[in-house]
C-alpha cells in the first residue's frame, strides 16, 4: 500500500515539475498522428481510386499501358511502406539523403517525421480504399451507369461517398495506431510524447511515474479519438427516421415512420 | 409503322465458351411495349443488358435511331442517358435520399438546376405515389417502394425508352402489384418499354408484343393473342401451360 503512495507522490512530484513539458509533447504526438493521417487518407483515396480504374479490352493501348504502369508502382509502394517497420523508414528517409549528397542536403527532422508518417499511413490506406471501393455492391455502379453516370461521375457521387463511411473504422484505427507509434520518431529526435518521457525520466530517475504518466495521456488521446470518430460515424449515417413529406395531402403526416428495427440499446 | 427507335441487328453475346445469346433480331418502335418471356437462363436478361451496354455485345449491332452504338467510343454514357432502366435489384443509391436519388441524374447529365430537377423529380416521384417520401433513404423503404422510386429516377430522365429488368421478381406478391400498376400506368401514357418478366398476366394484357426466349435465341415473337392464343412452337406451349392451365381455373 505505501508504495501506491509514493507512486502517487512521484507522480504529482513529476507533472508538477514536467507538466508542461508532458503537455507538448502529446500536442506534438497529436499533431503528427493527425496530419499523417489525414495525409495518408489522401495518399491512399488517390492510389485506392487510381487502382480500381476499369479498363476494357475496346481500350487504346496506350491508356492500358499508362494503367499498368500506375497500378505497378502503387503496388510496390505498398509493399515496401507496409512490409517494413516505420522506425527503420524514418532512419531511412532522414538520413537517405545527406547520405548521398555529402551531408549537403538534410531533411528537416520535422518535415522528415511528418512525411514519414504520412506515406506509412498511405500505404495502408490505398488498400483499405482499394477494399472500399471493391465492397460497394456493383448494382450502385450499374444504377449510375445506367442513368447515363461516366466513370468518374459514378465514382464522385455514388461510390466514394459510400466508400468513405464504410471505411471510417478503418480510419479510425489508423489514427489510433498513429497516435501509438508516431512514439517510434524518436529515433531521429523528433520531441513527442514519448521523447519527452525518456528525457524526463533519464534526467530524473523517474522511469516507473514518467511511464504511467505517459501511458495515461496516450490512452486518453486514442480514446478521446475513439469517441469521437464513432459520433461522426453516426452523425453521417442520418437519422434513423425521416418526415413523411407534408407536400402531399392525401399522405398521412403526422408522426414518423421507420422501417428498419430501432437499433438495440444496451441496457443502462 | 414509324421508323424504330432501336434496330437490333445479328446480336450475339459469349461468356467464355457459353453462347447466351445467339444471332438475335428484334426491334422497337415508339410506343411499343414489349416484354421478353422465357424460363431463367434463357437470356433475356443478358438481353436487355445488351441494350443498355452494361453486358457488351460480342458481335452483332443495334442501331439507335439508325446510329450503332455497339464498339462505339465515348457514346455509352450519352446513350445510356436516352435509355432508362429498371433493375431487378432496385439499385438505388444508397447514399442519398429518395429526392436526390431522382435529382441527380438531371442536375449531372441534363444540367438542369437544382429548382427545376427538384420539380420534375416531385412531378414523377408524385406519378409513382412516393411524393411522401422524399426524405426517406433508400433502407428505410419497403422493396415495392424502392423499385416505384427507381421507375421516377429513370422516368425523371426522360428516357426514349425505359427497360425493365424483372422489376417484381424481387417482391413479394402484394408489393408486386403497386409496381405492375405504376408499369400499366406508363403502358398507357405511351411509354415505349422493353420489359422482361415472369408476370404473364402482364405481358398478356399490357404489351402490345411479346418475344418468347428459349436457349438464347428468339423462339416466338408476336402479339399477345398470338402467343397466348395459339403459341407455334411446343417449346413455347410447354413453357406457357402452367400459366394458361391456372387462367383457366
Amino acid at each position: 500500500m505505501n508504495n501506491f503512495v509514493k507512486l502517487g507522490q512521484d507522480i504529482a512530484e513529476t507533472w508538477a515539475k514536467n507538466g508542461s513539458t508532458y503537455l507538448n509533447g502529446a500536442l506534438q504526438t497529436l499533431l503528427l498522428a493527425l496530419v499523417g493521417t489525414a495525409a495518408g487518407c489522401l495518399i491512399g483515396f488517390i492510389c485506392g481510386i487510381l487502382q480500381t480504374i476499369p479498363t476494357s479490352e475496346r481500350d487504346h493501348f496506350v491508356k492500358k499501358a499508362i494503367l499498368a504502369v500506375v497500378r505497378f508502382i502503387i503496388r510496390i509502394y505498398v509493399e515496401v511502406f507496409r512490409g517494413t517497420p516505420m522506425i527503420l523508414q524514418a532512419v531511412f528517409v532522414y538520413f537517405a539523403l545527406p547520405y548521398f549528397t555529402n551531408n549537403a542536403i538534410r531533411l528537416d527532422l520535422i518535415l522528415a517525421s511528418y512525411l514519414v508518417v504520412s506515406i506509412n499511413t498511405g500505404a495502408y490506406m490505398a488498400e483499405t480504399v482499394r477494399g472500399g471501393i471493391l465492397s460497394i455492391d456493383v448494382g450502385q455502379t450499374e444504377g449510375a451507369k445506367a442513368i447515363g453516370m461516366n466513370h468518374f461521375q459514378t465514382m464522385l457521387y455514388v461510390i466514394i461517398p459510400q466508400m468513405t463511411r464504410n471505411i471510417l473504422p478503418q480510419i479510425a484505427n489508423n489514427l489510433i495506431i498513429n497516435i501509438k507509434d508516431t512514439s517510434v520518431m524518436f529515433i531521429i529526435g523528433f520531441t513527442e510524447l514519448f521523447a519527452v518521457h525518456k528525457s524526463v525520466s533519464g534526467a530524473l530517475y523517474v522511469y516507473f511515474p514518467s511511464a504511467v504518466i505517459t501511458m495515461a495521456i496516450y490512452l486518453v488521446m486514442t480514446v478521446a479519438s475513439s469517441v469521437l470518430l464513432r459520433f461522426f460515424e453516426s452523425r453521417l449515417d442520418g437519422p434513423e427516421n425521416f418526415d413523411i413529406s407534408t407536400t402531399d395531402s392525401l399522405a398521412h403526416t403526422s408522426g414518423m415512420f421507420n422501417y428498419i428495427e430501432k437499433k438495440r440499446r444496451r441496457p443502462e | 409503322m414509324s421508323e424504330p427507335i432501336l434496330q437490333i441487328s445479328h446480336l450475339s453475346k459469349t461468356f467464355g465458351t457459353h453462347e447466351v445469346l445467339k444471332d438475335i433480331d428484334f426491334s422497337v418502335s415508339k410506343g411499343d411495349v414489349t416484354t421478353i418471356i422465357g424460363a431463367s437462363g434463357s437470356g433475356k436478361s443478358t438481353l436487355l443488358r445488351c441494350i443498355n451496354l452494361l453486358e457488351t455485345p460480342t458481335s452483332g449491332e443495334i442501331l439507335y435511331h439508325g446510329n450503332n452504338i455497339v464498339g462505339i467510343k465515348g457514346g455509352e454514357s450519352k446513350y445510356r442517358s436516352n435509355v432508362g432502366m429498371v433493375f431487378q435489384s432496385f439499385n438505388l443509391f444508397n447514399n442519398m435520399t429518395v429526392l436526390k436519388n431522382c435529382m441527380i441524374g438531371q442536375q449531372i447529365i441534363l444540367g438542369k438546376s437544382k429548382e427545376e430537377a427538384k420539380d420534375e423529380s416531385l412531378f414523377y416521384l408524385e406519378k409513382v405515389g412516393m411524393a411522401p417520401y422524399v426524405k426517406a433513404r433508400p433502407k428505410q423503404l419497403s422493396g415495392g417502394q424502392k423499385q416505384r422510386v427507381a421507375i421516377a429516377r429513370a422516368l425523371a430522365m426522360h428516357p426514349e425508352v425505359l427497360l425493365f429488368d424483372e422489376p417484381t421478381s424481387a417482391l413479394d406478391p402484394e408489393t408486386v402489384g403497386e409496381v405492375l400498376e405504376v408499369m400499366k400506368q406508363l403502358a398507357n401514357d405511351g411509354m415505349t418499354m422493353i420489359v422482361v418478366t415472369h408476370e404473364m398476366a402482364f405481358a398478356r394484357d399490357v404489351s402490345n408484343r411479346v418475344v418468347f426466349m428459349s436457349n438464347g435465341v428468339i423462339c416466338e415473337d408476336g402479339t399477345p393473342e398470338e402467343i397466348f392464343g395459339s403459341p407455334k412452337l411446343q417449346v413455347t406451349r410447354d413453357f406457357l401451360s402452367r400459366f394458361l392451365e391456372t387462367q383457366k381455373q
